[in-house]
């Protein structure tokens, strides 16, 4: 049984449905990518799978567990933290606190200044501007202070909700980099992504998502090479 | 999070930007020197002791809006909501801890000393906790259950609120002022012709540890951080496994024990309290709260310090009749002039 299994799900934002029996898995050690257009809903995916909403039907189960109606706060206790949409920083909170913030739930306090040193080192830029306001930060080190920001949680699975949105292209290629190092350090990563071929390039495995619904599914590589994920996301 | 906020604080850093905000601030300082000129004028005219005199009541009077100012700013900080019920708390401890004076061996005019003053703390700690639980009852019963609602309604429940326990106030004690026992030493001694009471020392005191403490407490403990996390972004502060609800109940309560405090210190300086305090207060409170910026607890600390001095000032110096006009006069300048209050929040919010 995989790591994260998400099986069946709806999801609704009052009576509209956003997600419709949508089926996904992480196993230990993988990159998945979840890749589909704007509104398709992957950030409803990852939201619900984090527990800031609840699925109406279907399950979550993650190592073994039911998160199905887990709330939110209990969810990165249990092993899952996100770098969400839009990054969602503490904007008047320095870049050390904010990073700090993603210790809230640890137990263990012993690791955190080894987990600050690894992220320090991820992203160097972060460190030059550790006692910088959040608020103040640019966007892509807004994003590279979300993405730390949740490795300091020290999470089983971490979550990434468009890591490279509005980024100049040599930081999203920093960014991508960052997610294969941190994969190879071992953990797993669930991908959402609009930019397409970057997400399979680095993706063991990735499902596509249309309109609240997986409509495809393979190795990265698969799904780069088909026609129509060629057609519709990769501008081919 | 809301679309009124977001907007206003767009409007806000619009209004800041560039040549504007520098203008704007300019036309404030232009006010507060008018002010100060004025003053000056009545200040020379009235000698140096009298001025010393009125600084005393004036920090007094402020240290107690100051802390009555928290509690409207925290929680504004935390759910920008408006606690109109705030200011009734602040009235209940008032009423609570002059029933518990005498529970405590404590009365009118006794000689004091380390029992009664350990008596008094008995009191405060007492009232404090007893407005914290009713506050977080309040957030509980009026706030929490419209949450997703749309901002309108828990701003109706809170002065729904406000009229319900004015009601019970009045129920309890009736319409009129009622008497507050005068438990403080009177005595005070002579600082260059000014007449500085024992009671003056003891609130100012009592106002700065616990105004301190609050500071200390919000930057540095777990449930401080968990507090600015929330005010600042909601559903990352539940990525990172804070208990929202926990976390705003727990603001509600603080806020409360400070008001439970200025309650007790503005009975035991003023010796008086009437049913419908919290609203007149209350709103010189939360004008504080604004005219240091909401949701700043540096603001409302700095605000209702220097609101409580004005209207000292005002009183002593000019024409008391018009004290709470000034007093509002103040906020519309300082809101047109520096809309974030004086401590207002430049950094971008998102
Ligand atoms: N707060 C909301 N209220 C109502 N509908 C929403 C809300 N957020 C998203 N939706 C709808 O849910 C669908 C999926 O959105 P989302 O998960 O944000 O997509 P994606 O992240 O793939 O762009 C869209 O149709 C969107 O309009
Ligand atoms: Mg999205």
């Amino acid at each position: 049984m995989a790591l994260l299994e998400v099986s069946k799900i709806d999801v609704f934002y009052g009576r509209v449905q956003a997600i419709r029996g949508l089926s996904i898995s992480v196993g230990a050690g993988e990159i998945v990518a979840l890749i589909g257009s704007n509104g398709a809903g992957k950030t409803t995916t990852l939201r619900t799978i984090s527990g800031l909403m609840h699925p109406a039907g279907g399950k979550i189960s993650f190592d073994g567990r039911d998160l199905t109606q887990t709330k939110a706060h209990e969810i990165v206790r249990i092993g899952i933290c996100q770098s969400p949409e839009g990054r969602r920083l503490f904007p008047r909170m320095i870049v050390l606190d904010n990073l700090l913030m993603g210790t809230y739930a640890r137990k263990e306090r012993s690791g955190i200044q080894s987990d600050l040193a690894r992220v320090y080192e991820l992203f160097p830029r972060l460190k030059e501007r550790t006692k910088q306001l959040a608020g103040t930060l640019s966007g892509g080190e807004q994003q590279m202070l979300a993405i730390g920001r949740a490795l300091m949680a020290h999470p089983k699975l971490l979550m990434l909700d468009e890591p490279s949105l509005g980024l100049a292209p040599i930081l999203v290629e920093t960014i991508f980099r960052v997610c294969t190092e941190i994969n190879a350090q071992g953990t797993p990563i669930l991908l959402v992504e609009q930019n397409a071929s970057k997400a399979l390039e680095i993706a063991h495995r990735a499902y596509v998502l249309e309109t609240g619904s997986i409509v495809q599914t393979g190795t990265g590589k698969e799904l780069l090479s088909s026609p129509d994920v060629q057609r519709a996301y990769l501008g081919m | 999070m809301g679309t009124i906020g977001e907007a206003v604080r767009r409007r806000r850093s619009a209004l800041r930007s560039g040549l504007t905000g520098r203008f704007l601030d300019l036309g404030l300082i232009v006010v507060v020197a008018a002010f100060l000129i004025l003053l000056a004028t009545r200040v020379l005219e009235h000698g140096p002791s009298f001025f010393l005199q009125i600084l005393t009541f004036a920090i007094a009077n402020g240290g107690i809006y100051a802390l009555i100012a928290l509690g409207y700013t925290m929680v504004y900080g935390i759910i920008e909501l408006i606690n109109f019920a705030h200011g009734d708390v602040f009235a209940f401890g008032a009423f609570l801890s002059a029933s518990l004076i005498p529970v405590f061996g404590l009365g009118e005019d006794k000689p004091f000393g380390v029992l009664p003053a350990l008596a008094l703390l008995g009191v405060f700690v007492v009232t404090m906790l007893v407005c914290g639980v009713l506050n977080v009852s309040i957030e509980r019963i009026a706030y929490r259950p419209l949450r997703h609602a749309p901002r309108l309604a828990p701003l109706i429940t809170a002065i729904g609120m406000s009229f319900f326990l004015e009601g019970a106030l009045f129920l309890w004690k009736g319409p009129s002022n009622v008497h507050y026992p005068n438990v403080l030493p009177s005595a005070g001694f002579n600082l260059f012709g000014a007449e500085i009471g024992t009671k003056e020392i003891i609130v100012i005191v009592t106002a700065l540890v616990l105004v301190v403490a609050l500071a200390l407490f919000v930057e540095r403990s777990r449930l401080g951080k968990a507090m600015r996390a929330t005010a600042q972004d909601r559903d990352a502060s539940l990525l990172m496994g804070i208990d929202i609800d926990q976390t705003i109940a727990a603001t509600f309560f603080i806020g409360a024990l400070l008001a439970g405090a200025g309650g007790t210190m503005y009975g035991l300086y003023y010796n008086t309290s009437v049913f419908d305090l919290g609203f007149s207060a209350g709103l010189v409170a939360f004008t504080a709260a604004v005219f240091g910026g909401i949701g700043n607890i540096y603001g409302a600390a700095i605000g209702g310090l220097l609101i409580g001095m004005i209207q000292s000032f005002w009183d002593g110096y000019f024409e008391s009749a018009w004290t709470q006009v000034v007093i509002f006069a103040v906020l519309i300048l300082v809101l047109v002039f520096r809309p974030t209050g004086i401590l207002g929040m430049r950094v971008p919010e998102k």
